[in-house]
């Protein structure tokens, strides 16, 4: 019976949410727009829930001694102190230490961890753009384009050119052709495999989110 | 070991400091490189500039985190500068739970430049949790999700969200984000009840929502620094996303220069590596 309630909702939840997109009765609809606000405050107590289960796994973490262990030390004591400044003096009142803390400390050093992909593109790109192939050598002149034309430099080195063949328009064409039907043609592929496994939830077919399976 | 072999086999590192020295030196000298506008950011400017005055709010969900910030925030800036001295409402909102500090510091620090009032010109509706269920309980009624604003005012208590209910009511929205609220804000909110959507993503972002700008489901792009680079010129502002188009064009060149390198060392060393006669192999 574990398993065989939460497939019962599951199935539904799912086909009252299609009956309501198909079915514009009020009846349908007002009981569907009911559900979804049972969805948001299901979401945020799914927050607490992450919270007790971040603590659980670092806690075991620590305890088992597992590779890393110090950096979970850091995670619990940066929680706690977090949560000891945000409870009692509030987290978000002008001043406040932990609006202090989170803009004088997460913000830069998030920043800056983001920051680093640039030296490291810079060296991937040093390193493995290679015209070994024609399709190779097509991405490379495409990427160059881009770079360039997304950039003032780009316009600066090509106002002079006829307007069809300067850098930030070829972008723009690149942008909006070929790179734009390629999206697309990977947005259908992604939005059938969505439908297929809201089908697959539905009818129960899929059960990896209830876990406890291996 | 040939002189080709040795540009290979490079210390990163230098690699590195050649990217530092190139991204800061701008920042002291700057370059003055003009900006011009694209159509995607010329669409959004457009749209926002058409909202009339002191009537129905612009709904700005600032909804980035702190890794993406050097990108996002020029473009929140330019927009609600845009907004505020146009007179037109907004209401600003985050589907981030990081972004609560950083959307509430961005319309501080916008509102602070001109004469508006909080609760008549803008509003901090602040962080619900659930993003597609945030976004489709606000086609049906704002308050439903956000009954209060961020400081615990009762929105009706607010006279910028008088006649505000849900999407009927807001003739704009736009998304600033570096994940894929941007894309919900199209599928939740463009799709289900028709609201006109505009977004600024991150540039790595940008090629993923041209799909959507060109089916008419994204009124504009703001796609990366330039983006917001763009919108700075658009609103004769310029700020950080201006300065920062100095080191993105010094750094764009570099890495060409770096793939020109590589690719002449490379073919130099298979050269000197292939059987006499036989050429490139």
């Amino acid at each position: 019976m574990r398993r065989e309630i939460p497939l019962a909702i599951t199935f539904l939840i799912g086909i009252f949410m299609l009956v309501d997109f198909f079915v514009p009765h009020h009846v349908v609809s007002s009981s569907a727009e009911e559900m979804k606000q049972w969805g948001t405050i299901i979401i945020a107590a799914s927050i607490l829930l992450g919270v007790g289960n971040l603590i659980r796994v670092h806690f075991h973490k620590i305890r088992r001694r597992r590779e890393g262990w110090g950096y979970s030390i850091t995670t619990l004591a940066i929680m706690a102190i977090m949560f000891a400044f945000g409870g009692p003096w509030g987290t978000i009142e002008e001043g406040s230490a932990f609006n202090w803390m989170f803009l004088n400390m997460q913000v830069p050093l998030q920043s800056t961890m983001f920051s680093l992909l640039a030296f490291f593109i810079a060296s991937a790109a040093y390193r493995a753009f290679r015209l070994r192939s024609a399709e190779a050598s097509l991405l490379l002149i495409a990427a160059i384009i881009v770079m360039l034309g997304r950039v003032p430099l780009g316009q600066l080195m090509t106002r002079s050119w006829p307007e069809a063949v300067q850098l930030p328009n070829m972008t723009e064409v690149i942008m909006a052709y070929p790179n734009m039907a390629a999206f697309r043609g990977i947005l259908m592929g992604a939005a059938l495999g969505v439908m297929a496994m809201g089908l697959r939830i539905i009818l129960g077919i899929e059960r990896s989110y209830l876990g406890g399976e291996k | 070991m040939s002189w080709a072999e040795k540009v290979l086999k490079v210390d990163r590192r230098w690699i590195f400091l050649a990217i530092g020295i190139a991204v800061t030196i701008p920042f002291f000298l700057p370059l003055g490189l003009p900006v011009i506008t694209t159509p995607p950011v010329q669409s959004l400017y457009d749209a926002v500039d058409e909202l009339e005055p002191n009537a129905a709010p612009l709904l700005l969900s600032i909804d980035y985190a702190p890794a993406t910030l050097p990108e996002l925030e020029p473009m929140s800036m330019a927009i609600l500068r845009h907004c505020f001295e146009k007179d037109v409402d907004v209401v600003v909102m985050t589907l981030h739970p990081a972004g609560y500090g950083l959307a509430e510091r961005a319309v501080l620090n916008a509102a602070e430049e001109y004469d508006v009032t909080y609760g008549e010109d803008f509003a901090f509706l602040g962080f619900q949790p659930g993003v597609s269920a945030v976004i489709l309980g606000m086609g049906i009624n704002i308050r439903n999700v956000f009954p209060e604003d961020a400081y615990g005012t009762p929105l009706d208590e607010l006279p910028l969200m008088q006649g505000v209910r849900n999407y009927d009511d807001i003739p704009l929205v736009i998304s600033l984000a570096g994940w894929s609220a941007a894309e919900a804000w199209v599928y939740f909110a463009y799709q289900p009840y028709r609201q006109t959507v505009g977004a600024g993503v991150t540039a790595v972002m940008a090629t993923d929502f041209y799909p959507y700008l060109n089916a008419g489901q994204l009124v504009g792009l703001l796609g990366g620094m330039r983006g917001a680079a763009e919108y700075e010129g658009l609103v004769q502002h310029p700020d950080q996303g201006t300065r920062g188009m100095d080191s993105q064009s010094v750094i764009h060149l570099l890495i060409i220069v770096l793939i020109a390198i590589g690719n002449t060392a490379y073919f130099m060393a298979r050269r000197a590596k292939a059987p006499s006669g036989g050429g490139v192999s």
